[in-house]
């Protein structure tokens, strides 16, 4: 090998380093990618263009969904799955009416305790989950039930109320983004990135790509699933606080939790994580929910009756999930298809 | 330094049962550093258990562990790792869908302000990679992407970023190209000269010669002796893994030469590397053993020939008609009727829910099926006279399957397929795990099955059932049949040294030296 050949073989090798970076993220991009199409075409046919207002509402709408999906993909990320994220987010909203008020220090302090409350769900659910070996799916289900009996007691009628300073802040526009977008902006960078980016966040992958290899390879397995479900409940918290912040009242409404749930597993696979674990991230699954907000905003300009939204979303879930099982056409022996 | 004295690592009174079945009995093992120490023994010897108890994967029942002197247990593989031992399974240990950056330093990655420095851990797995020659390989490459040989040189980097103390080798380099054996092999030899003590297990008597420093043979789960590598002959190292404990009672094979075409002929079958063109008859009235060490490719064989391979090439003929099987209900249609008894009964053979009598007909339905509708008489006629012809022991075949003893399971996965009447049976290791009374039921039914005109081809890992009860044996190598063993020249030895690739022995017969199984009989 020659002296020239170098720099040749460094380059190649960089861009080998692009292509694997740009394949791990496959079904972000696409996510990205419907959204952008999607929104542009809303913004296009918009009779009025986009106006602060009309994106402060959108924004609110999508990044509510967006914070549940975020909290459902952590579980999902492992392998699991968290019934609970809706009900965690309707509970947490009851009580946010209750405690997020008073001003200054008192909000404060009520915040941080909206958000303890929604860690302890969480942990409720990850212990039973780890030391109960109990299916996620059904301990989800079942603990998400509780959840809702306690909102029901906290708050049998809509009501309460919020810190008007605290709750317009956040529905507003800073520096002329909406404060929502900022809000979750700030989820990804100061909680979902160091995860990623911790042992214990990998970890999450590793079991959920293959909880054997995971053990063999002395992975701190039960540590790494308590601590996705923790996270999951901080992050369906905040969104019942923005949900507080948005409505100014608390309302323990089973549809809206099961609501919740269903389309946050919609957004999730939306975005690109496989629901059998291991791959995938949150920030795709903000895209997804924001995909699933839009549908009906787009559905609204196309002067389409509102009555078909449901039908479109179901569309819009199919052709995303297809592009995943396209990796089907690689095995080599049936039997894997059945694995 | 006094390491000649005192090993590195002792293992003392290792004992595992599982359930009924004993792995390990008062099992030892010893070594020091900067030696590579191999240990031997045929399939179920309790090397593997052996390993797994020494990396924390599965807990000996009694028995101690010493490291550098001071009694240790390991509760988990963490714990293990955490001791300085690494260990490179046979079964990967990689995570699909990470990079092969992130799975080298998965527990201990490098941090910077407490997060994953994805900039440092991919210039350690650029170097570890270098280390072990596999610079092809890029780190942020997902692991799912690699080929087999690939992944298995990440496995070795992995375990080799670890820094430990003792290295284990658990048949690490069969999924290997030649070109990589070499560079793992200068590799294991550098990190023997820096202290390491490295554990090797393989079935490859050439890599054993070249590497290994010290020798331990195991078998039936006991420890049979140490000695130092070179001062023992092949011969007398393949007399050291044999042994027999108990011998079954076989039926007698039958005497009459079988002639006419053969009923199943298959010629140059090769897929994905891992079948390498095989070719082979069996005719009516033939048991056909497929042996050979564990893994080298007769499950694939079995499954090619069953149709659930995409991509396998080579052509099949039945009864000298040539057939292409696509798919398991192709296989099991009538003018085909093939059947294969899977290994894994629990997942591939039966509906464990299921009623005994539902499992014992669902591969047959057609047979009773009139217009699309089961005639439910016919079913339960054909299903009392399997019942009776297995002596399939069940309270209630009403009840479901899962509950009966693992001997009776896998009577029921062979009465199911026996429902269709099949001419060409294949049997896929059917004997594991099933005590020795049923196993002497099955092997007197496959003589009979035999004797009514049924082709048998019939993988086990047992040797004494291939040699009990197969007409010939295939020995498998790498993906290939290397030899044919028939007659007199089917023994243990034979078996072990061709299962091993070591050149025939010259003592029982002549005409073991049969290149090609194809080309026999």
């Amino acid at each position: 090998m020659s002296a020239t050949d170098f720099p040749r073989a460094e380059g190649r090798r960089f861009w080998e380093g692009w292509r694997h970076t740009i394949g791990g993220h496959r079904g972000l991009l696409i996510a990205i990618a419907i959204f952008a199409v999607m929104f542009a075409v809303y913004g296009w046919k918009q009779p009025v263009g986009l106006t602060s207002n009309i994106i402060n509402t959108a924004a609110n709408k999508g990044v509510l969904l967006a914070l549940v999906a975020m909290a459902q993909t952590v579980p999902v990320l492992t392998g699991g799955l968290d019934l609970s994220v809706g009900m965690v987010f309707v509970f947490t909203n009851c009580l946010a009416a209750s405690v997020v008020v008073g001003g200054g220090v008192q909000t404060a302090a009520g915040i941080v305790a909206v958000l303890a409350a929604g860690s302890t769900c969480g942990l409720i659910n990850g212990l039973i989950v780890v030391y109960g070996r109990l299916q996620p799916i059904i301990a989800t289900l079942a603990t998400g039930a509780i959840y809702f009996g306690i909102a029901l007691i906290l708050r049998p009628d809509p009501g309460g109320s919020v810190d008007p300073d605290f709750a317009d802040f956040m529905t507003r526009s800073t520096w002329g983004i909406p404060s929502s977008i900022i809000l979750v902006i700030a989820v990804v960078v100061l909680i979902w990135i160091p995860y990623r980016r911790s042992v214990l966040g990998r970890a999450a992958y590793a079991i959920g790509s293959s909880e054997q290899a995971a053990y063999m390879s002395g992975v701190p397995i039960a540590r790494a699933k308590v601590l996705a479900y923790v996270l999951s409940g901080v992050l369906a918290a905040i969104g019942g606080i923005l949900l507080t912040c948005i409505t100014y009242s608390g309302e323990a409404r089973a549809a809206l939790g099961g609501d919740y749930t269903l389309n946050s597993i919609a957004a999730v696979v939306i975005g690109g994580t496989s629901l059998f674990g291991g791959a995938g991230s949150a920030i795709g699954s903000i895209f997804g929910a924001f995909v699933m907000r839009t549908v009906g905003d787009l559905l609204f300009v196309f002067d389409m009756d509102p009555l078909w939204q449901p039908l479109f979303v179901g569309v819009v879930l199919l052709l995303a999930v297809s592009t995943g099982s396209l990796r089907l056409l690689r095995i080599r022996n049936k039997l894997d298809l059945y694995r | 330094m006094d390491s000649i004295g005192t090993p590195l690592l002792r293992m003392q009174g290792i004992n595992k049962h599982y359930g009924g079945v004993r792995a390990l009995e008062d099992v030892r093992f010893e070594c020091r550093e900067s030696t590579v120490h191999a240990v031997l023994g045929e399939n179920g010897a309790g090397k593997s258990t052996l390993i797994k108890v020494l990396s924390g994967v599965v807990q000996p029942d009694a028995g101690t562990i010493e490291l550098g002197g001071e009694r240790v247990t390991f509760p988990s593989p963490a714990a293990a790792n955490r001791a300085g031992i690494a260990c490179i399974f046979q079964e990967l240990s990689l995570a699909p869908d990470l990079t092969v950056a992130d799975n080298i330093s998965i527990t201990n990655p490098p941090k910077k302000l407490g997060l994953i420095d994805h900039r440092a851990q991919r210039r350690i797995a650029e170097e570890v990679l270098a280390r072990v020659g596999g610079e092809d390989i890029h780190p942020l490459t997902l692991v799912a992407d690699l080929p087999l040989s690939r992944r298995q040189m990440v496995e070795i980097a992995k375990a080799l970023a670890r820094n430990p103390r003792i290295l284990i080798l658990d048949e690490a380099t069969s999924a290997l190209t030649a070109a990589d054996v070499g560079k793992v092999f200068a590799m294991l030899k550098q990190l023997r000269t820096e202290g390491m003590s490295i554990v090797y297990i393989s079935h490859r008597m050439g890599e054993i010669k070249e590497l290994a420093d010290e020798c331990s043979v195991y078998r039936n789960g006991r420890y049979v002796a140490s000695f130092a590598a070179g001062t023992k002959s092949d011969d007398a190292i393949v007399e050291m893994m044999i042994g027999r404990e108990y011998s079954n009672v076989f039926p007698p094979r039958s005497a009459k030469v079988v002639e006419g075409p053969p009923a199943l002929s298959v010629r140059n079958l090769s897929w994905e590397g891992q079948l390498n063109s095989i070719s082979l008859d069996v005719r009516p009235g033939e048991i056909v053993g497929l042996g050979g060490l564990d893994g080298q490719g007769q499950r694939q064989l079995l499954l090619g020939l069953f149709g659930t391979l995409i991509g396998a090439t080579g052509a099949i003929e039945i009864n000298g008609v040539p057939v292409k099987v696509s798919s398991p209900e192709r296989a099991k249609s009538p003018n085909i009727a093939m059947a294969l008894i899977p290994e894994d009964r629990k997942n591939e053979g039966l509906m464990l829910p299921m009623s005994v009598r539902d499992n014992l007909s669902f591969a047959a339905l057609g047979r009773f099926t009139r217009f699309g509708v089961v005639d439910r008489k016919a079913e339960a006629k054909a299903i009392d006279e399997m019942i009776s012809l297995l002596q399939i022991r069940s309270d209630g075949v009403d009840g479901p399957v899962a509950s009966l003893s693992g001997g009776n399971q896998q009577k029921v996965v062979i009465g199911k397929w026996l429902m269709n009447r099949p001419r060409i049976i294949l049997l896929n290791d059917p004997t594991r795990g099933i005590d020795v009374g049923t196993k002497q039921e099955l092997y007197q039914l496959l003589r009979r099955l035999a004797a009514d005109g049924a082709a048998i081809l019939f993988y086990s890992t047992d040797y004494d059932e291939l040699i009990g009860c197969c007409d010939r044996v295939l020995v498998m190598y790498n993906g290939a049949v290397i030899r044919t063993l028939a007659g007199a020249e089917l023994t243990e030895h034979n078996l072990i040294a061709s299962a091993l690739n070591l050149p025939a022995s010259p003592t029982p017969g002549p005409g073991l030296a049969m290149a090609h199984a194809g080309a026999a009989s």
